[in-house]
């Protein structure tokens, strides 16, 4: 499977540089930039466009159910590439949101098929249209109880206060277990799909590094009362009662009483 | 340990002998029928009796151990728990398989008693035949007994402002009260960007008056060219800002979801949502309600941006705040 | 030495008459007469646990700033006195924690034995005369613990607790024409209310709310002891005059003294080995702040479900709101449903004509009409109750939120309808094949006898053989 990936890869790579993609203006010299530009040639052009430029226009609606990660020759809408810098490359790759299984879905995490040469050969590319970099997140220093308070000001009406994921009409916030720090930190500064965007001026990196904190904690939450059922509350809760509680009970009032047909 | 089991032994022994030597000796007039000896459900049963008190024990240990083990709480319910379940167990083999559950015929008590019926009747009427106005009689009972139990009931008014509903349209928000952050801090025009959702609170309100439902704001901004307010909201934006009322006016939970679309063509569009029961409105035009129950608009408090670039509220809300009563779109949010 | 007890005993109480029927007062066996006892031992192991927790409680929403440094993430919050009394409970008191859980646990578990006691009362007549006193006893006892246990758990004014309190408030303020002065009068103003709102609710909680159910659990009990209990005809001994059962000591006491006690363990075991409301992970609550995927406690999921499945509509009439959205969802629907339960014993009589009196219990299958109603009832709110929980299935599952609850807007009508019939459909089959079984044995039964008869005296007259 990889094999395949990487020859096809190769291939595209191969007739982008030949072909007519780069017409604005070629491949960066930077041998991993370039590396990147073929990358992007094979896995971004058709919807992202050439330069990263963005396609705002729908030529073929060929957005199919099949595996469409594989897909190479679809053509979509994307957004602009240019300024979004380093900070988005690296979150949208790494963590599987793109490429995209088909155009108009909301990405979610995914498992990532690029190396880690080749992530970081397309974020030097995507960053060599400006933009800001990757960020470096320090939960150490930050505070988890003024984390939790941001959290909860800022992000628990969509993903829940333990950060478990929840519901928006229309999208799902997903659960932040899966996040890294960096992960994290690019979020909230990106604003993916329908997420709100959170400047330096909304919350400081200060700030961050506490909310940082506070989703670190929330993968290992203190669990002082046993079975922690997905620290959701109720629903689960439920559960227990009706399909552990209440079973058990019932075989006691059947081992005590008798049955009709016995 | 050989002495322990000597003891187990001759205890056994002697509780056994004491059970035997009980026995009545005319079986006939028993009143519970004699059953012959289970001796390895009595055996169980004094096993379970003594692992119960072990676990009852151990609860009293890892309570007085306490902090110095981890899952203190794990261990407390398992002990008790099990040594309740023990005796538990101990209580279902005596019933099951050491006492009599033999079953027991018996006839339903009567459907009804006529002739106590008719006794209490007449005991009733026969001791009212001094009143020759007994209609008056009643009346003058249920009328004392219902103004007394009004009385009684009327201080009960005073837990709450039972009329006082005009306090429903207060709201903090006066024209030119400054809308700040949680800290106190003023907002700036140039503060609120697109795509994200700001907490505002008036000027000058303590902790306390933060928790009024009218006093809570969700700011956002939307690109002005996407506003399509309705007549009556026209310039309750400060070019682009939207001041919302925080408050659900469904069920009064905070709205504290904003779907604010990254890339708008395929994407779905920018929206204010409250996670209790979902409903989602509109900011674009005015706090419509596109899905979920609330059967009102969000209000919407006019802004301006003042000379220093501060926001400011402009007057009131457009509508009362917060959740929904009878008759509430006659009014109008005073300040 | 037996009797010398007994001796002193009567001497002192003259009770001996009393005692000696209560000792052999008969309890006909069938386990799903116990549902009801595993719902009194729930009740007392709440009023046993509660008892200690309040002995931590402070029932003041007064602001403090929470200084317990056992608990990091909310170290220096600003929140109410409830709140913090509560996490202190939970995370610094040493066993305080199970004795909560083990409080919340058993609240559900009161609820759900009460519904299920509710299901074999109604699915086998039990509340038939002479009993519906009994049973409006029960219903009520029901809806006071609804409002006990949601008294309960908004006392401790987390992020969840309050979300639902105010939701509560909502409904109430959408009762049309007296929602606002009820409201007012009961929170003693405006959501979030004065001071006094939490001593009120705490009161209610501790004291009226439990004396209530205590006294109406004990006329509940005094009248089936003085009725005596139902029975299923197991037996031909068993009939409309006649009990059969086990009685009260030696038989029952063992068993029922082991289900209070297996009850309290199980209680216990849930207590201590899972979480449940993790109240020190919600935080403190605010007007202004929420969080996603708040629920009620099981028991009102089904309110939270209609609350949610009413479409986004107030009633006015020329722009003037006569009945704001929730009253449907959170008022009108549970109206509907205890006002079907408190009537169904008058309604039945109404429409059988039935006016006996009833000891025998029926099967389900013996009376299709109530069987289907009860499940078309049962399944109206369990399938509302399942719309509740559609945003986590949406988390779980991927199913589209707005698509379920469309979906759902339309099953709750059709669902219920149709299990309805195929509820009074199964039990009209049961009862056919039943009939075809019986007139079977019958004829075997006969013609045993006769082949019998044939082959051992055959006969010398033939007129016996024609008899």
């Amino acid at each position: 499977m990889r094999a395949v990936v990487t020859i096809a890869i190769l291939v595209g790579a191969g007739l982008l540089g030949t072909g007519s993609a780069g017409a604005a203006s070629g491949p960066p010299r930077k041998p991993l930039a370039a590396y990147g530009y073929h990358l992007y040639g094979e896995y971004c052009l058709s919807c992202h466009g050439a330069n990263a430029a963005g396609r705002m226009n729908q030529t073929s609606t060929s957005s199919g159910s099949g595996p469409g990660r594989e897909q190479k020759q679809q053509n979509g809408i994307g957004p602009s590439l240019q300024g979004v810098g380093a900070l988005a490359a690296d979150f949208y790759l790494r963590t599987g949101y793109m490429p995209l299984r088909h155009i108009g879905m909301q990405p979610r995490r995914e498992p990532v098929f690029l190396s880690n040469h080749q992530i970081r050969a397309l974020v030097a590319y995507i960053a060599s249209f400006g933009g800001p970099p990757i960020p470096k997140p320090q939960p150490q220093t930050g505070d988890v109880s003024k984390g939790l308070e941001l959290f909860t000001e800022h992000c628990a009406g969509c993903h829940q206060v333990v950060a478990q994921g929840g519901v928006v009409t229309g999208a799902l916030p997903p659960a932040l277990v899966n996040a890294t720090p960096r992960q994290v930190a690019e979020a909230v500064r990106i604003g993916p799909y329908v997420m709100p965007k959170f400047s330096q001026r909304d919350l400081t990196d200060r700030q961050l590094d506490s909310i940082v904190r506070y989703v670190e904690f929330t993968k290992n939450p203190s669990r002082p009362g046993g079975w922690g059922l997905g620290y959701l509350g109720p629903v689960p809760e439920g559960l227990v009662t009706w399909f552990i509680a209440i079973p058990a009970l019932i075989v006691l009032c059947l081992l005590l009483g008798r049955r009709l047909r016995s | 340990m050989t002495r322990l089991r000597n003891a187990i032994i001759s205890a056994l022994v002697l509780l056994l002998g004491r059970a035997r030597r009980r026995r009545p000796r005319r079986e006939e007039t028993r009143i519970v029928p004699p059953q012959p000896g289970h001796l390895a459900a009595e055996l169980a049963v004094l096993a379970l009796l003594g692992l119960s008190s072990s676990c009852a024990i151990a609860f009293i240990l890892v309570y007085a151990l306490g902090d110095s083990i981890p899952n203190e709480t794990q261990f407390l319910g398992a002990a008790l728990g099990l040594a309740l379940l023990c005796l538990a167990t101990a209580l279902i083999l005596v019933g099951l398989k050491l006492v009599p559950s033999e079953e027991v015929a018996e006839e339903y008590p009567p459907h009804e008693h006529p002739h106590e019926q008719q006794l209490i009747a007449e005991v009733i009427d026969e001791s009212g035949t001094r009143f020759t106005r007994s209609r008056f009689f009643k009346l003058g009972l249920l009328g004392a007994g219902g103004t007394l139990g009004l009385a009684i009931l009327a201080p009960a008014v005073s837990f709450g402002p039972l009329f006082r509903v005009g306090d429903f349209l207060q709201t903090p928000w006066r024209r030119g009260r400054r809308l700040v952050d949680e800290t106190g801090k003023p907002y700036k025009a140039s503060d609120i960007s697109e795509k994200n959702f700001y907490l505002a609170f008036p000027e000058g309100t303590s902790d306390e008056e933060k928790e009024q439902m009218a006093a809570s704001l969700v700011v956002i901004r939307l690109p002005q060219k996407e506003l399509r307010l309705p007549s009556h909201l026209k310039g309750y934006d400060a070019n682009g800002i939207l001041a919302y009322s925080r408050i659900c006016t469904h069920a009064g939970c905070a709205i504290t979801l904003y779907r604010a679309p990254l890339f708008q063509p395929d994407e779905p569009r920018p929206a204010l949502v409250c996670p209790c029961h979902y409903s989602t409105f509109d900011p674009a035009t005015g706090g419509t309600v596109t899905f979920g129950p609330a059967g009102r608009d969000l209000p919407l408090l006019p802004v301006y941006k003042d000379s220093k670039g501060y926001l400011r509220a402009k007057g009131n809300f457009d509508g009362p705040v917060g959740p929904s009563w009878w008759g509430v779109r006659l009014w109008k949010a005073q300040p | 030495m037996t009797r010398r007890g007994v001796r002193w005993v009567d001497q002192r109480t003259a009770s001996a008459p009393l005692l000696r029927k209560a000792l052999r007062y008969l309890f006909p066996d069938h386990w799903s007469f116990l549902l009801g006892e595993v719902a009194l031992y729930a009740f007392v192991v709440l009023v046993a646990t509660g008892i200690y927790l309040t002995f931590f409680f402070v029932d003041s929403t007064k602001e403090v700033v929470f200084r317990g440094d056992y608990y990091p993430p909310l170290y220096g919050q600003k929140m109410s006195e409830a709140y913090a009394s509560v996490v202190h409970l939970s995370l610094a008191v040493r066993a305080g924690l199970l004795l909560r859980q083990t409080h919340h646990w058993a609240a559900n578990i009161f609820i759900a034995a009460i519904v299920l006691h509710l299901f074999r009362i109604f699915f086998t007549g039990a509340y038939r005369k002479p009993r519906e006193l009994t049973y409006w006893l029960g219903v009520t006892m029901l809806t006071l613990a609804l409002l006990e246990a949601y008294l309960g758990y908004s006392l401790v004014d987390d992020l969840m607790s309050g979300m639902g309190l105010v939701i509560g408030y909502s409904v109430g303020l959408a009762i049309p024409f007296v929602g606002q002065n009820l409201m007012n009068w009961l929170f003693d103003g405006m959501f979030p209310g004065s001071p006094k709102l939490w001593p009120r609710m705490y009161i209610a909680h501790v004291l009226i709310f439990p004396i209530l159910i205590g006294l109406l659990l004990g006329a509940h009990l005094l009248l089936v002891a003085m009725r005596h209990h139902t029975q299923f005809r197991r037996t031909k001994a068993q009939t409309e005059h006649t009990i059969v059962g086990v009685p009260a000591f030696p038989g029952q006491a063992p068993r029922s003294l082991g289900l209070m006690v297996g009850t309290t363990g199980i209680l216990f075991l849930l207590g201590g080995l899972v979480q449940i409301n993790p109240i020190w992970l919600w935080g403190p609550y605010h007007t202004y702040s929420s969080t996603n995927g708040a629920q009620p406690d099981w028991y009102l999921g089904w309110l939270i479900g209609a609350l949610r499945l009413v479409p986004g509509f107030d009633l006015t009439i020329a722009g003037y709101t006569l009945v704001p959205n929730p009253f449907w969802g959170g008022a009108a629907f549970p109206l509907v449903v205890f006002g079907f339960l408190y009537l169904w014993p008058w309604l039945e009589r109404k429409f059988t004509g039935d006016e006996a009196f009833h000891n025998l219990l029926d099967g389900p299958r013996d009376a299709p009409a109530r069987t289907g109603i009860g499940v078309g009832v049962v399944s109206w709110v369990v399938l509302v109750f399942f719309a509740g929980s559609s945003d986590r299935v949406f988390v779980t599952f991927g199913l589209s939120y707005t698509g379920q609850i469309w979906a759902y807007r339309i099953l709750v009508w059709v669902l219920p309808a149709l299990f309805g019939l195929v509820a009074w459909w199964i039990c009209k089959e049961l009862q056919a094949s039943e009939r075809v079984v019986r007139v079977r044995h019958e004829a075997e039964a006969e013609a045993r006898l006769a082949r019998m008869r044939r082959s051992s005296e055959p006969p010398r007259d033939p007129s016996t053989l024609e008899s």
